[in-house]
């Protein structure tokens, strides 16, 4: 009996991508497995964590979403410097209706995601015309104009900030509600980006004269992601505000511009899953080098120097090419 | 006002300099319902540019384009794809990261097609397979699922025609479509054409094989140094002592 060796995926992946038939269990299982991973990690691991390190997961999802909705915005060919806007919108516009208005969470949280996206499409609107580098340098500077606008003009609490509003029922609540809308987000955007309105945010970024030339106008659907991308960065900060019962300046903190970024290209762009495995290894790292103190920054630095070095394309994009390249051995008949 | 009903597009006086490069100077030229007209002229006589700024791709500092009594001057591109006026690019410009097929996809999503369909999009793939066959992508070869990156300069061209024919223009202006390809495959595009103006299509050709242009086009416009130096039946314009300086330079 001669045996040969045979990709798992053989057709499995053309199948399942075109016409959805597939021919076994083993080959159903190929696929699930990958997905199975978050969903089964997300929503059954985390949770039985210690109180301490499911706090953390808390703030690495919230930077997963902000990665992701940096994603999405990259997929148009929009390179954002600036999730701390989307995150300090969210954060205020959940906090100014909850503590002048009372409303409850039920409420802010939607009403801040729309009205949060739409604010910071309006405001990003007459810079959408530049490309590359030019919207980045928009995109960084708005979140520390608005944050000393804050400072200067005193509204919103100022630099105290709004306090005291409505926090979660509880901390596990936090966490499910986070890491559902997470994977509602991934799945959500992977699932997006197949159809044919993905294809042609591919093609924005592709080629945008090439989609210009093909009747298309390309900055209504570039304001269209921009909302989608916005939406989810002001759901975030709308979530981090209800967690903190507190809304004020840390909102546009640089941090949230810098982390998303970060968290993509270590984990590998234009993949949403990417991004979001880029926040689970660099937000509990962080945590991790706590112990060294001083020292964090140096060895968290030095890790991102090495992978960005050793592993250009990310992580996800590796592991992707892996999988769908394992093999098992047949009999040849 | 007595205007020429058959005349589609109309383009007065049109201009533009880049820093103090004159392009285009002055070009007015009409193109009638139908017509195949071919511009030529030598490396940067602003033919290029002419296309941009017909199809909205670059604004004139003035000037005026007219179609079907319409101005549409400074137009966004896409809304003047949507009146019926398509284009190719010399530079070939395909979604790399995508099949074939799937490039069609995106011209089949715009509105146009939208609203000559009666507002449904129908089987996208399908119909982009159906043009892809039309202009010679063999349909039981996997040709037209490979990925863009991965196909033939040949096939690059071809697929950048397909891209116009997916958006079912009326004028068709093919920015040097033959530029950059063998004889044989040229051979093999013509007929397309040709089957294209049976359908009723204007089409205007920028073009640098004259030999291939000539035998197809029914009136040809010369460009030198961003001036119309003449215009007429091909055999007519290459005999002008204007066009025979411009190629051959002066004879002085």
């Amino acid at each position: 009996m001669r045996k040969r060796k045979e990709r798992i995926d053989r057709g499995v992946k053309a199948r399942s991508s075109d016409i959805y038939a597939l021919t076994g269990v083993r080959e159903m299982l190929y696929l699930l497995f990958p997905r199975a991973i978050p969903v089964v990690g997300l929503l059954v691991f985390i949770p039985l964590l210690s109180p301490y390190w499911r706090e953390v997961f808390i703030s690495t999802a919230v930077y997963a979403l902000l990665a992701i909705s940096w994603d999405i915005l990259v997929s148009a060919g929009l390179v954002s410097l600036g999730q701390a806007l989307f995150y300090g919108i969210g954060s205020y516009f959940a906090g100014a209706l909850n503590h002048y208005w009372g409303l409850s969470p039920l409420w802010t949280i939607p009403l801040a995601t729309v009205g949060g996206g739409l604010l910071c499409t309006l405001m990003l609107l007459p810079v959408l015309r530049l490309r590359g580098i030019y919207f980045s340098m928009v995109t960084l500077v708005l979140p520390l104009m608005l944050l000393r606008l804050v400072e200067a003009t005193r509204i919103l609490g100022g630099t105290e900030g709004l306090t005291g509003l409505t926090p979660f029922p509880s901390p596990l609540f936090s966490l499910y509600f986070v890491q559902i809308a997470l994977l509602a987000s991934l799945f959500g955007f992977r699932r997006l980006m197949g159809t044919d309105y993905g294809l042609i945010i591919k093609g924005i970024s592709d080629n945008d004269r090439s989609v210009m030339s093909a009747g298309i106008n390309i900055y209504w659907y570039k304001a269209q992601v921009l909302f989608l991308g916005a939406s989810v960065g002001a759901f975030t900060g709308a979530f981090g505000t209800h967690l903190d019962m507190f809304a004020g300046m840390p909102g546009f903190a640089l941090d949230y511009s810098i982390m998303p970024v970060a968290a993509a290209v270590v984990g590998g762009m234009g993949t949403f899953a990417g991004p979001m495995v880029g926040a689970f290894i660099l937000v509990p790292l962080s945590e991790f080098l706590r112990a060294l103190g001083a020292l964090r920054i140096v060895f968290y630095g030095l890790f991102l120097v090495i992978f960005v070095v050793g592993l250009p394309e990310g992580l996800f994009h590796y592991i992707q090419r892996k999988y769908e390249k394992f093999e098992r051995w047949v009999v040849v008949e | 006002m007595n205007r020429d009903e058959s005349v589609i597009l109309k383009v007065e006086n049109l201009t533009k300099s880049f820093g103090g490069v004159m392009a285009v100077l002055n070009v007015s030229f009409d193109i009638r319902k139908g017509e195949l007209l071919g511009i030529i002229g030598p490396n940067g006589s602003g033919k290029t540019t002419l296309v941009n700024l017909v199809t909205g791709f670059v604004k004139p500092d003035s000037g005026r384009v007219e179609y079907r009594g319409r101005n549409i001057t400074g137009w966004a591109p896409y809304r003047i794809v949507g009146l019926g006026i398509t284009r190719t690019f010399q530079m070939v410009k395909p979604f790399y990261q995508l099949p074939a097929f799937k490039n069609l996809v995106v011209p089949l999503s715009s509105p146009r097609v939208k609203r000559l369909a009666g507002g449904r999009y129908g089987d996208r793939d399908a119909v982009a397979l159906d043009l892809l066959e039309e202009v010679g992508f063999e349909r039981d070869s996997r040709v037209s699922y490979k990925s863009a990156a991965s196909l033939p300069q040949g096939y690059l061209k071809r697929l950048e025609l397909a891209k116009n024919m997916a958006l079912r223009p009326d004028l068709l202006i093919l920015d040097e479509l033959f530029s950059g390809l063998s004889l044989a495959e040229v051979a093999s595009i013509v007929p397309i054409i040709e089957k294209l103006r049976l359908q009723g299509k204007t089409i205007v050709m920028i073009e640098h094989r004259l030999k291939e242009l000539f035998r197809i086009a029914d009136r040809v416009m010369v460009l030198n140094y961003g001036e119309k130096i003449a215009e007429g039946a091909s055999d007519q314009v290459m005999e002008d002592p204007a066009v025979k300086q411009a190629y051959l330079g002066s004879e002085t």
